[in-house]
């Protein structure tokens, strides 16, 4: 590995209204590396990203380039268009891709002339087919992106920001949407890419692969950068302190019996309008003191199993039963009623009103219970006083009992959520992808009360793609793959990832 | 350049303030087609004013002409609410005339306190049923209620034609299509003596302040809004979507009903095809106007009457077209709907330039 830097950011910061979300970060790039940036959510990673790129306006700084031969230039700042003409390219966690269109389009799309009258789609051809020589990166060009799998359309994704030129790439949680092994190759490739001399930043919350794969590891913390080692150096307990500031505590899960089934599922089968929307004869006990894990790569099923254990979707045939009674009127409310508490993958979209109050964003699920109302008036003294002693039992922070919902950040409305669900004591948890998007305090809150649920006797199924968690907090784990749940007989990363990838392990 | 970003919390300042400056920014722009009409500004808006609050008459009449437009308000705001977008209220309107029609001209003959509440009882079903139809076709088979709302409008004015030419028609009418008068023990009582201004603007303010009690403070209110924010949030969460959104229909339906109600049992005592000058319509605005709160709506109504009325009476003293009251009115609408835009977000003046 060379040393000559290629990339300096000098004293970047960047202040939201009264939020440092920036706050005077200093960082080095070197050719042919690869940097991982760790930090918890709202760490200040996708800010200094975004002052890279020309988004945001830095309110103090500089961002140096420096060329191959040697010669600095000053970055000029919130230009986006001079970021890419200094080869800077993303590739950003959420695809950002037209599914109609073919990859080979998709790769072209932003690089011609509006006004150019022929396309050259040979030159093209040749470009991305070198592109794809060099780097390892394969996919189909002529299909349609919507075809293509999810690590296909990310190499899309990659191939797109390498056909402009890059000499710098950021890749956001690359590995998000991928299986453990089409992580593994997504690895190789970007280290053969860097052989050619290009640098990579990749942002990351998993510290196993930021270890495997990483030349150097800086971590953000409220806006500083509180660490920079190299990887060698490191390990998961001395990153996850840097990032946390202290050790995370998961409860241990201890050893309990599982007693009678309180959820079953007897041959479900869901024929929704596409095979994401679909399962098909899915058997599926979970246990009271047991927590059920079901792992897999979103788009299997996952959502339209959890939709019709809450109630949202009518199964086609088969038959959910709790406590062994069969549910024979499926709708939200009833679920409510025979003891199920959600907790919903979108905590956005189903989980609050945004709107409406977190007072009454607690209460929601409980509009006929007497507490709150009495002959269809609500009791607001009384819905103030549950506000308060959730938020304090809960530890829900925010601006207080009545302002809107959507005030809240990610962490504390799931915690919001996590009160109201867990306050109606239920027989059965429905917890789906419980600790996405939160910062490591609040996941490790998440799992603790799922253990405590576990523990007071509650069966919990918890969906989830992140391996590590299924991991530490399941008791039995299933895979879902394709509409189909499997049982998996061994609890180890290998074993499931293939699983996951629709191999028989 | 500048930049739009949303704003943290909606101010109070907004949420009042914005509609009142939008008015008052409606009226500064009505200003230039008046210049160019060649009548003096200042002069025009001082009539403008006496035709409104120049005497007890002028402000009954205003009051006569808020009323209708209170209920339609009403119903556009309690259906919006929910995202039920009801552009039928003129639709319903006339059904709930119709029914007052039918009921009040003799088909019963029954003392005031009998014939009155049965008078409105049918006006609002037959606005209901006008409204629920459309719910059902949105809820059973995901029909844009915005489409079926509004071209029942014209089935119902169609309707309302044959029902003049045929069995509403007034015998004694000399051929003209209107209906028999009501029976005087079927009419809303006047407020004021030798003034037009009846008691359906007392009614028209009692439902405004129980929607606003219901909107807020009841299980059905809770649900409503919720439905109407996150519908996908509020069907996660237990609440029967469908069936609040059929309530909602319901309820909104009835108020627009009451508006044809009002205005033939309260104000010309029968039924003519031109009885509404397109309150259905407006009451959309005056919803929009006030943000969709139930008392908004009686202060939003009570704006857009003195405008419509004080323009007539402007019209007639300084020689230039009334139809500058549905100019002040619709620039106020685009006003509110751009500053509420402004409300919810803010520019934000960014540099090119580097560093300083």
């Amino acid at each position: 590995m060379t040393s000559s830097p290629v990339l300096i950011l000098n004293g970047l910061s960047k202040t939201f209204g009264s939020v440092q979300a920036a706050d005077s970060i200093s960082l080095e790039l070197f050719r042919g590396e690869v940097l991982a940036l760790l930090g918890e959510n709202g760490a200040g990673k996708t800010t200094l990203m975004n002052m890279l790129f020309g988004h945001y306006m830095p309110d103090g700084g500089t961002i140096d380039i420096i060329d191959d031969s040697g010669y600095t230039e000053s970055l000029p700042l919130g230009n986006p268009q001079a970021s890419i003409a200094a080869g800077i390219g993303m590739v950003h966690q959420h695809f950002t891709l037209a599914e109609n269109l073919d990859a080979l389009d998709n790769i072209m799309l932003g690089s011609e002339k509006f006004l150019k009258i022929r396309r050259n789609k040979s030159q093209a051809v040749q470009k991305v087919q070198k592109i794809m020589n060099d780097s390892g990166l394969v996919a189909p060009m002529d299909v349609a992106v919507g075809k293509l799998t999810v690590g296909e359309r990310q190499r899309v994704e990659i191939l797109k920001a390498l056909y402009q030129d890059v000499k710098i790439l950021v890749l956001d949680e690359p590995t998000a949407v991928l299986t453990p092994q089409e992580a593994d190759k997504l690895f190789e490739n970007i280290t053969a890419m860097t052989r050619n001399g290009l640098s990579v930043i990749f942002i990351s919350h998993k510290l196993r692969e930021v270890l495997a794969f990483s030349n150097r590891i800086a971590v953000l913390r409220h806006g500083k950068k509180v660490g920079e080692i190299s990887s060698k150096e490191a390990n998961e307990r001395k990153i996850a302190r840097l990032m946390v500031g202290e050790d995370t505590k998961i409860s241990l899960r201890k050893k309990i019996k599982a007693g009678a089934p309180v959820l079953e599922l007897d041959n479900l089968t869901i024929s929704g309008s596409s095979k994401r929307e679909s399962i098909s004869n899915v058997n599926l006990s979970v246990k009271k003191h047991e927590i059920l894990g079901i792992a897999g790569i979103s788009g299997n099923g996952q959502t339209v199993l959890a939709n019709a254990i809450s109630g949202l979707v009518k199964p086609s045939s088969g038959k959910i039963k709790i406590d062994g009674k069969t549910i024979t009127s499926i709708d939200p409310s009833n679920i409510i009623q025979t003891g199920v508490g959600r907790i919903p993958e979108d905590r956005h979209k189903d989980g609050i009103v945004g709107q409406m109050s977190v007072a009454e964003n607690m209460i929601i699920e409980d509009l006929n219970s007497g507490k709150i109302q009495s002959r269809g008036l609500l009791d607001r003294e009384a819905i103030m006083q549950n506000c308060s002693d959730l938020s304090s039992k809960y530890d829900v922070r925010g601006p207080g009992p009545n302002a809107p919902a959507r005030l809240l950040s990610g962490g504390n409305i799931q915690k919001l959520i996590l009160a109201r669900v867990f306050e109606a004591s239920p027989k059965l948890i429905l917890a789906n992808q419980p600790t996405r998007g939160l910062d490591l305090g609040a996941a490790a809150d998440v799992a603790n009360r799922l253990l405590e649920a576990r523990q007071r006797g509650s069966g919990v199924i918890l969906i989830s793609e992140d391996l590590d968690e299924i991991l530490s907090l399941s008791d039995r784990i299933m895979v879902i793959y394709d509409g189909k749940l499997r049982t998996a007989e061994t609890h180890n990363r290998e074993s499931l990832g293939l699983m996951m990838a629709g191999e028989v392990a | 350049m500048i930049r739009i970003e949303p704003r943290n919390a909606n101010s109070a300042i907004f949420s009042y303030g914005v509609p009142i400056l939008s008015a008052f920014i409606a009226l500064i722009l009505a200003s230039i087609p008046l210049w160019f009409a060649g009548a003096p500004v200042l002069i025009s808006y001082v009539e403008m004013a006496k035709g409104v609050f120049g005497s007890k008459f002028a402000f009954s009449e205003m009051l006569t002409r808020a009323t209708p437009l209170m209920f339609t308000g009403l119903a556009a705001a309690l259906a919006f609410r929910a995202k039920l977008w009801n552009i039928g209220a003129e639709g319903q309107l006339y059904l709930g005339a119709m029914a007052a029609a039918a009921i009040g001209t003799g088909l019963i003959e029954a003392p005031a306190f009998i014939l009155l509440p049965l008078i409105i009882a049918f006006g609002c079903a037959a606005g209901s049923v006008g409204m629920v139809v459309p719910a059902l076709l949105k809820t059973r088979y995901g029909a844009d209620e915005v489409v079926t709302t509004l071209l029942l409008n014209f089935i119902i004015i169609i309707f309302l034609q044959y029902m003049l030419e045929g069995p509403l028609k007034d015998p004694m009418g000399l051929g003209w299509p209107q209906s028999s008068p009501i029976l005087d023990q079927g009419m809303l009582p006047p407020l004021m003596e030798r003034m037009r201004v009846h008691s359906g603007l007392v009614i028209a303010i009692v439902c405004a302040l129980i929607a606003q009690f219901m909107l807020a403070r009841s299980v059905w209110g809770f649900k409503l809004r919720a439905v109407g924010e996150n519908v996908f949030a509020a069907r996660h969460a237990g609440i029967k979507v469908n069936r609040t959104i059929l309530s909602a229909a319901l309820i909104s339906g009835a108020l627009a009903g009451m508006a044809g109600v009002s205005e033939v049992a309260g104000l010309k005592g029968y039924l003519t095809s031109d009885l509404s000058p397109g309150f259905g319509y407006v009451g959309i605005i005056v919803a929009m106007l006030a943000g969709l709160s139930p008392i908004g709506v009686v202060i939003s109504a009570l704006f857009i009457a003195s405008v419509f009325v004080g323009a007539d009476s402007m019209s007639r003293a300084m020689g230039v077209s009334s139809y500058l009251a549905d100019l002040v009115v619709s620039t106020s609408l685009l006003c509110v709907l751009i500053g509420g835009f402004f409300s919810r977000f803010k520019m934000v003046r960014t540099s090119l330039k580097g560093q300083n």
